[in-house]
């Protein structure tokens, strides 16, 4: 192809999303754009799977049978965002063994907020309300998007988050409505998931290099700080009705603004675990790869098994 | 109270219990993500159905219990499940094995449990078995795929079956309790599916090219709440919040 006529293909390409039609997985696109989309969409996958470990770790210790049921049914659907994520993102090209790979090695990022511990049961409140309250505010945003697959596999994924978001509140209402002990616990969680949360919006304006040409694509709707702002004014109030504090000192309304003034992020714990050294990073990671390596003969009898059965089709058929 | 009743709702609701205990260790360590999500789920429809007995359970008791204290507030010799369900998750070989075991076993009670002259076993029983037929399912292809799979598959199912193979016959004994609600048409007589339960699970075996243990000796002892030593480190966890937080609201 010359350039003249990638050129011309770039241009109606940039001409479709102007127009806000979907870009299907057939259609050309730019290699970058390709790279980003595997990028981003296999670390919203990896980022569901993950997350399925700080949570299944509470299943066998959930304090009633109904909020046993209640996460087992969490967690499967996070197993399920991650299936339609990688589906999504294989139609761009790239193997889900791939993108496991990537992941195992380390290429491939998750979450960073899945590298801190569920260490109570008021986690598990803290994790939906909060953790899911801020992916919501991400992935919202993203059922805009101009790739067709994600921005579908997004409308559904946003509904179910919602609903694990009112469940994560309502852990924590319950909590703070408890026992003086009850209510320790889910302030003490609030306490170490508060700032952890507001990381999950990504770096600072300033530091966010892929931000721009995200916004272009509408890959990204809105800044990480403008993100960021829009949790803290959502979460703020919710706090304050069931009587638990948010841990800043610099919280304030800001009338002008209409919204919160809030402290410094600590960026350099932010880098510190997006970099791996966080205080689950290594465990998750084992906990990831040891599965893959205990399932490799599982999932080879399967194929071994298919390939029988289609031996023995293709037998009686010939 | 009528004891009987309450007892052979524990009988059932015990094994799914702690089935289900054992199955949500898994969540999140599956050898794929399919695989994963359906263990998930099995389990999330014992845990279903064990809240609808136990609650029942609870009415039957009148008392202060609820379906949380019956669930998580006994003694260990009180708990009165099989000694097959609180089997260790080994390796998937196992956790396939284990649970094919008991899913054959329980899709034929609960197809005769539809039948009880009890309305409410009756009615659960109907919910119940349309999750139960996909769980049998589940773990049938899994037994055939593992079977006859790799050789390093076969082996491996192969020693699962014939580890788990001692805790069977335990599924057909019977308890007082058994008795009593066979008697007045509650209950399901298991005596009479046992020919059936090791015809349905050798034709799978063989489907799967494995081999049927032949064997004579067998364990027994859950339902009178003699377990194995695992049992004590699954209630351990099972239990952790309710005693180290009695009495609270969650």
């Amino acid at each position: 192809m010359s350039e003249a006529q990638i050129k011309s293909l770039e241009e109606e390409f940039e001409a479709r999303i102007a127009r806000d039609e979907k870009i299907e997985p057939k259609d050309w696109m730019p290699e970058k754009y390709r790279k980003t989309h595997i990028r981003q969409m296999s670390q919203h996958a990896h980022s569901e799977i993950v997350g399925m470990l700080p949570e299944g770790n509470w299943i066998s210790r959930a304090p009633s049978l109904r909020r046993k049921v209640a996460l087992l049914a969490k967690v499967q659907d996070e197993g399920g965002h991650g299936l339609y994520l990688y589906s999504a993102t294989e139609t761009l090209g790239i193997t889900r063994d791939e993108l496991f790979e990537q992941l195992h090695t380390g290429k491939a990022k998750y979450s960073s907020i899945f590298n801190y511990p569920a260490l109570t049961w008021a986690d598990i409140g803290a994790i939906g309300w909060l953790v899911d309250g801020a992916a919501i505010i991400n992935q919202v945003a993203l059922c805009g998007t101009s790739f067709g697959p994600y921005a579908r596999a997004m409308v559904r994924i946003c509904k179910e988050e919602s609903f694990h978001q009112r469940q994560g509140y309502e852990i924590t209402l319950k909590l703070a409505q408890g026992t003086p002990e009850q209510k320790a616990m889910a302030q003490d969680a609030l306490n170490r998931f508060w700032w952890p949360s507001l990381m999950m919006f990504g770096p600072a304006d300033a530091d966010s290099p892929n931000t721009e040409q995200s916004m272009k694509w509408k890959l990204k709707r809105k800044t990480n700080d403008e993100l960021r702002q829009q949790f803290i004014d959502q979460t703020v109030p919710q706090a304050e009705l069931i009587g638990l504090t948010i841990p800043d000192p610099d919280l304030k309304w800001n009338e002008e603004k209409g919204g919160y003034d809030s402290g410094e992020i600590d960026w350099d714990e932010f880098w510190q675990v997006v970099k791996g050294h966080g205080p689950c990073n290594k465990e998750r990671m084992k906990a990831r790869v040891s599965a893959w390596e205990n399932g490799e003969w599982v999932r080879d009898a399967a194929l071994a098994h298919a390939e029988k059965q289609q031996d023995k089709k293709l037998n009686r058929a010939g | 109270m009528n004891t009987n009743l309450y007892n052979y709702l524990l009988g059932i609701a015990d094994n799914s219990l702690i089935l289900g205990q054992r199955l949500g260790e898994l969540c999140g360590h599956g050898p794929s993500l399919e695989t994963d999500i359906a263990l998930t789920n099995i389990s999330l429809d014992l845990f279903g159905q064990v809240r609808s007995y136990y609650q029942y359970a609870a009415k039957v008791a009148g008392d202060n219990r609820d379906e949380d204290t019956i669930a998580m507030m006994r003694p260990e010799r009180e708990y009165v499940s099989v000694l097959l369900v609180e089997q260790p998750n080994t390796d998937f070989g196992y956790v396939i094995a284990r649970q094919f075991l008991f899913d054959v076993y329980h899709y034929m009670f609960l197809t005769e449990l539809q039948n009880s002259k009890d309305e409410t076993l009756a009615a659960i029983a109907k919910k119940s078995i349309k999750e139960v037929s996909y769980h049998v399912r589940f773990s049938s292809d899994w037994i055939k795929r593992l079977g006859d799979g790799t050789e390093e598959s076969h082996k491996r199912i192969q020693n699962a079956i014939n580890d788990l193979w001692t805790y069977t016959d335990e599924l057909f004994h019977q308890t007082e309790a058994d008795k009593e609600m066979i008697n007045e048409g509650v209950g399901v007589d298991t005596s009479k599916l046992k020919e059936q339960y090791y015809k349905h699970i050798s034709e799978v075996l063989n489907e799967a090219t494995l081999v049927v243990p032949d064997l004579k000796y067998f364990q027994k002892g859950g339902k009178q709440g003699m377990h194995t030593e695992h049992m004590g480190y699954i209630l351990a966890e099972l239990q952790y919040m309710q005693r180290a937080y009695p009495n609270m609201s969650w």
